[in-house]
C-alpha cells in the first residue's frame, strides 16, 4: 500500500518544485500523520526505523506520510541553498497537501514541525546536533593533520558556508539553525526511555530494533484511536 | 564512583556500537578502539563523546580528544574517571 507521490514544495522565490513523499496505509483514513524525519546522519541511522514504523501504523489503519525535506533524499534541489526555515515551510506545505491532521517530528525533525497536534519523538535542540557534527569534523580534519576548532569552523561557516559530515551548509543555515529548539505546544513529547532501550541513532552503523518499532507504533495508534 | 563510571562507559560503548549484551563487561583496559574497530569513524566517535557528556555530566574539550584517548578502552576510562573527579 506504501507509494511515493509528489507535492508542490515552496521556492525561496515563491514558485514551487515538486518532491516526493512516501505515503504508506489506507488513503481514507481518518488519522493522517505527517512525518517528519531526523536530519543528517541521524536521519539515515533512523531511515529503517520511521518505515517500519509507519508499516506498523499502516496495519492499524493509520495513515503516514513521509516527505522528503528539499536537499535531501530524493530532492533535485540543492543543499546548499536550504535553511530551517525554508524547511518549515516544505513541512507545513507538505501537512497542507495531503490533508495531515497529527505529525510525528524525530529528533531534528521537531525544529521543523508545522503546528499539528502529535508528537515529538526524542527531540533535540540544533546546538546540540550542529556540535556533535563540528565535532565529527574536528575529528576527522586531526586525522589529516589539520587542527580546527568550533568557534573558528563556525564563525567561518556563517560567513561562506560550511561542509560538516558531507552535508554542504549555507551561512544563512548555520546562522538559523544553533539557535533553534523543538518548542512542544501543540505535541506531547515523547522521550526514548518510553523505548525501553537506546535510541538507534547512537548506533555508529544503521541498525533496527522491531521491538522498538513496535513500541512506537503502538503508543501513536493507541493515543489516535483514544481521540477518535 | 569509578564502579559506576566503568558500568555506564560499557553500557554506552554497548549502545553505540550496538554490542551484545555481555560484549561490553568482557573488555579489558587493553581492548582497543578507535583504530580496531572500524565502525568507529568520525561521526560515530562525535556521537560517543556527546554521549558520554550526556549520560556522565562531564563537558570534554575538543583538544583533549585524540588517537591516544580512544587508543583502548583503559586509557578512555582513566580520562573519564578523571573528568568526573
Amino acid at each position: 500500500m506504501a507509494e511515493a507521490l509528489p507535492w508542490p514544495c515552496p521556492l525561496p522565490d515563491g514558485g514551487t518544485a515538486s518532491e516526493w513523499a512516501i505515503t504508506d496505509g489506507p488513503p481514507a483514513a481518518p488519522a493522517r500523520l505527517l512525518i517528519i524525519p531526523a536530519l543528517f546522519d541521524e536521519a539515515n541511522k533512523l531511515r529503517r526505523f520511521t518505515r517500519e514504523v509507519m508499516r506498523r501504523l499502516s496495519a492499524a489503519g493509520i495513515a503516514t506520510i513521509l516527505p522528503d525535506l528539499p536537499g535531501c533524499h530524493e530532492s533535485l534541489q540543492p543543499l546548499a541553498a536550504q535553511t530551517p526555515s525554508l524547511w518549515r515551510a516544505a513541512m507545513a506545505a507538505a501537512a497542507t497537501h495531503f490533508a495531515a491532521t497529527h505529525v510525528l517530528a524525530i529528533r531534528g525533525g521537531a525544529l521543523l514541525a508545522p503546528p499539528l497536534p502529535g508528537w515529538h519523538y526524542a527531540p533535540l535542540a540544533g546546538a546540540t546536533q550542529l556540535r556533535q557534527m563540528l565535532r565529527a569534523r574536528i575529528l576527522a580534519s586531526r586525522e589529516a593533520g589539520r587542527e580546527e576548532t568550533q568557534d573558528s569552523l563556525l564563525a567561518q561557516g556563517q560567513q561562506s558556508g560550511l561542509t560538516l559530515a558531507g552535508y554542504t551548509l549555507s551561512p544563512a543555515f548555520l546562522r538559523e539553525f544553533g539557535g533553534l529548539v523543538a518548542a512542544p505546544e501543540t505535541v506531547s513529547t515523547l522521550p526514548q526511555t518510553l523505548l525501553a532501550a537506546p535510541g538507534l541513532w547512537l548506533r555508529a552503523e544503521p541498525g533496527e530494533d522491531p521491538a522498538q518499532a513496535d513500541a512506537l507504533a503502538a503508543i501513536l495508534a493507541i493515543a489516535l484511536r483514544e481521540e477518535a | 564512583m569509578a564502579h559506576d563510571t566503568d558500568h555506564k562507559l560499557r553500557r554506552i560503548l554497548t549502545d553505540v556500537l550496538g554490542l551484545k549484551p555481555g560484549q561490553a563487561e568482557a573488555f579489558t583496559a587493553d581492548t582497543g578502539l578507535f583504530g580496531h574497530l572500524p565502525e568507529l569513524d568520525s561521526m560515530a566517535v562525535a556521537g560517543l563523546l556527546t554521549e558520554i557528556e550526556d549520560r556522565l555530566g562531564i563537558l570534554i574539550d575538543d583538544e583533549d580528544v585524540d588517537g591516544d584517548l580512544l587508543g583502548d578502552y583503559g586509557s578512555l576510562l582513566a580520562f573519564v574517571t578523571a573528568k568526573r573527579g
